[in-house]
């Protein structure tokens, strides 16, 4: 009997550390002879602390929300046989729509292996694929497999993988570099630190293949500092493929030489751009630049230099291992494969998933996800981040391709999906990303500093109850001028949520200008919070919860809230009884 | 007519002109000055050492570089991780990614300012705290989130953020009455 537990950054937030104390000493108490391995993050955040059984015939049982006192009932029962069903999860005859809806191709070890043992990634197939690579294909056969399969970048644009390899290859130069992009900066995306956290090799390995079909001599994976568990297990894991053979020198006898170093981020959301990225790997300011020259043919140092995303070093290292054409056999006709999403914001049942593309926006957030939490109505789902936009509940049966997502208005992105419900602000969540955009806006060109600035003005003055008529055409006009002045997609899709939920959710942007009300309670100039005097029974507790003390009147009779004082954080709505409801929003 | 740079309170940076010991640095400026493109590293080194940017460390560093201190400054200032103040013995990271912004990331904020008694981006006057904003710490389906000293927390409701942060002040009380009575 073997047991796994979460420790990603999410698992050891939800409290994994105490479960795998409580697990060593159980082991110990009940004389149980087991190995107890610590995983990355499998996906299923909504259930975490995350436990598995696996017994000696190798079926694996999942126990979810895992407390401490739980471990003991748990492994003594499996030492007789026994499951605790209350915590399964999945697995022994318990279905889980999140878990039996994937196909996991990038993610596949991930929550299976121990990230910090190279041995456990070999025992999975690791480094086999680069082995076949090194010895048996040439470099323009590597190419020639991912081309085969279709692969497209992960980081947001989905530009051909072969394409970037070729061009780099053919450019001429002694020196060239592999470059990962890990600053996954998009908020809502976590694939990628999931994916570094959980299965490190798999991406040094993707890396060193792809190094091999275009002829580079280093790597270097540009990993943001806001993921420290990410870097650590990045520089572990670098160390022993470095002591096993499958870095350094003359990897293997091949007469290939690849090595790899990290290269923290300094926290620059435009650094994900890539001639950015480049500048800030250089020591600069990560300002982007004209392309061309694009960097497979001026990159680092002016050396030819290829970037690629975590998630597609993941995918490359599966693809040389299992065939491009198994990978292209998944997914649509010009998307091929499956892609990681990360399920976030009003959802039932948060977490990673991987499917295979083409499925629908409903099948994945419903029949994965699981819906909306408390069962509300959904409303928009946010995907691509900053460039993307926000899909309605009308569009919810569009393909999640590259294509159709990009029809809608928004933008495939890293995978985020960000899911919300009729309590959130569509004029807010605008807001929202404009302030995102502005702030992050590296200032090279004015379109964009200026611009965002400018639409973010419209925006708050929309949400303060201060719009005006014509600013809806205002905004339309400034997201034309940036989107057409700008030299990176930062400033070209920085104006995206806005016309997105303009396009979708025009009524409720006239709601905030002409009626001055927010229909979703969540503008505060635009809101009062009132005390129903005829349900309160003066309990006392929101006057105690009030952090300015504004709520006045006698226990036992109906309080009141003085207007002015109210900062309308909406703590007296969340602790009013639900048997008395007395606490009003309009 | 003003800049509307000018507006926003907060956003012209403060130096600090904080002496330190500038040899602390000697080792990391000896094993980086020769390589090119590595002043992002330096800083980042300066940071580990000194938890700051002294105005001192980053003239220093142009000056052992031989690059401007203009270019160092303009690089630091694009940067978001570089700090030009003293931060908390507890840095406070708090996400406002979007999953955690629809999940109520500001009320944690109004929570921990009330209790902290400072704003976004200040320390607390004993030095123990620092509550800073950032873009998003990856930690999505927990929402929402904060970070203390690199260990995420989540998902917070403002009772719950306010108490995680009193139990470490709690624990420094108890750790400097310690000290004292040893000292005694």
């Amino acid at each position: 009997m073997k047991i796994r537990i979460g420790m990603g950054s999410c698992g050891i937030a939800a409290g994994a550390l105490p479960v795998m104390d409580a697990a060593h000493e159980e082991a110990e108490r009940l004389g149980l002879d087991i190995e107890i391995q610590s995983t990355g993050c499998i996906g299923m955040c909504h259930n975490e602390p995350l436990l598995d059984v696996v017994d000696d015939d190798g079926q694996v049982f999942t126990y979810g929300k895992v407390t401490p006192d739980q471990v003991g009932a748990i492994l003594e029962g499996h030492s007789k046989g026994e499951v605790l069903p209350k915590a399964l999860v999945h697995g022994g005859g318990v279905k889980n729509d999140f878990m039996d809806g994937q196909v996991r191709v990038a993610l596949r070890n991930c929550g299976i292996i121990d990230p910090e043992k190279i041995d456990d990634y070999i025992e999975r197939g690791g480094y086999q694929a680069l082995a076949r690579a090194l010895n048996s294909l040439k470099p323009e056969q590597v190419i020639e497999e991912i081309k085969v399969s279709g692969l497209r970048g992960r980081g947001g644009a989905g530009f051909p993988t072969w394409f970037k390899w070729r061009e780099a290859r053919k450019n001429p130069g002694d020196i060239k570099y592999m470059v990962c992009n890990a600053d996954e900066g998009d908020p809502g995306a976590f694939m990628d630190r999931s994916l570094l956290e959980g299965d490190p090799h798999s991406v040094l390995e993707g890396m060193a293949i792809g190094a091999f079909a275009i002829g580079a001599i280093e790597g270097i994976i540009y990993c943001r500092a806001e993921y420290p568990l990410a870097i650590r297990r990045l520089e572990i894991a670098i160390a022993q493929a470095r002591g096993a053979g499958w870095l350094g020198e003359n990897i293997k006898g091949s007469g290939f030489s690849f090595d790899i170093r990290v290269k923290q981020g300094a926290g620059a959301f435009v650094c994900g751009e890539e001639t950015a990225l480049l500048a800030s790997l250089e020591g600069e300011r990560g300002m982007p630049r004209l392309k061309p020259p694009f960097p497979a043919e001026s990159g680092y140092w002016g050396r030819p230099t290829n970037i690629n995303n975590v998630e597609t070093f993941a995918n490359v290292t599966w693809i040389v291992q299992n065939g491009g054409a198994a990978f292209a056999a998944m997914g649509t006709e010009t998307s091929k494969g499956t892609k990681v999403f990360a399920l976030a914001g009003k959802i039932k049942n948060g977490g990673l998933v991987e499917v295979p593309m083409g499925l629908t926006l409903r099948q994945v957030i419903f029949d994965i996800g699981g819906g909306i939490k408390g069962d509300r109505r959904f409303k928009a789902v946010q995907m691509g981040g900053p460039s993307g936009g926000c899909i309605p509940e009308a569009l919810l049966e569009t393909t999640v391709d590259y294509e159709s997502i990009t029809k809608t208005g928004a933008f495939m992105g890293s995978g985020g999906m960000v899911v919300m419900d009729e309590t959130t602000c569509m004029v807010d969540i605008a807001r929202f990303f404009l302030d995102f955009t502005q702030k992050e806006s590296c200032g090279k060109c004015v379109q964009c500093r200026i611009g965002t600035k400018r639409m973010l003005e419209v925006l708050e003055r929309i949400c303060n109850g201060e719009g005006k008529s014509g600013d809806l055409e205002l905004l339309e006009e400034m997201a034309v001028t940036i989107n057409q002045g700008s030299l990176c997609n930062l400033g070209v899709s920085a104006p995206n949520p806005v016309l997105t939920t303009i396009r979708y959710f025009r009524d409720e942007y006239r709601a905030h200008i002409e009626e001055k009300r927010c229909p979703s309670h969540q503008c505060k100039a635009l809101i009062s919070y009132t005390i129903d005097p005829d349900k309160c029974k003066g309990c006392v507790l929101c006057a105690r919860k009030c952090p300015v003390s504004c709520i006045k009147g006698e226990p036992k009779k109906p309080y009141t809230i003085v207007q002015e004082e109210c900062i309308k954080c909406g703590n007296c709505l969340e602790v009013c009884p639900s048997k008395f409801n007395a606490v009003r929003v309009q | 007519m003003q800049c509307c740079c000018e507006e926003k309170k907060g956003s012209s940076v403060r130096l600090s002109d904080a002496r330190v010991d500038l040899g602390l640095l000697n080792e990391v400026l000896d094993h980086y000055r020769e390589q090119e493109g590595s002043l992002v590293t330096v800083l980042q080194k300066a940071q580990e050492i000194y938890g700051f940017l002294p105005l001192a460390v980053m003239r220093h560093i142009a000056d052992q570089m031989g690059v401007k201190p203009a270019k160092v400054f303009g690089v630091a200032t694009f940067y978001t991780q570089f700090r030009f103040q003293p931060v908390g013995k507890y840095l406070i990271l708090l996400c406002q990614g979007t999953a955690c912004h629809v999940n109520g990331s500001e009320r944690i904020e109004t929570a921990l300012c009330q209790e902290l008694k400072i704003k976004a981006e200040e320390t607390t006057g004993d030095g123990l705290f620092t509550l800073s904003n950032v873009a998003c710490l990856g930690c999505c389906s927990l929402a929402p989130v904060m970070m203390i000293n690199g260990q995420a927390y989540g998902p917070l409701t403002p009772d719950k953020a306010v108490s995680i942060v009193r139990d470490l002040a709690k624990k420094e009380k108890a750790l400097a009455k310690e000290g004292s009575e040893n000292e005694n």
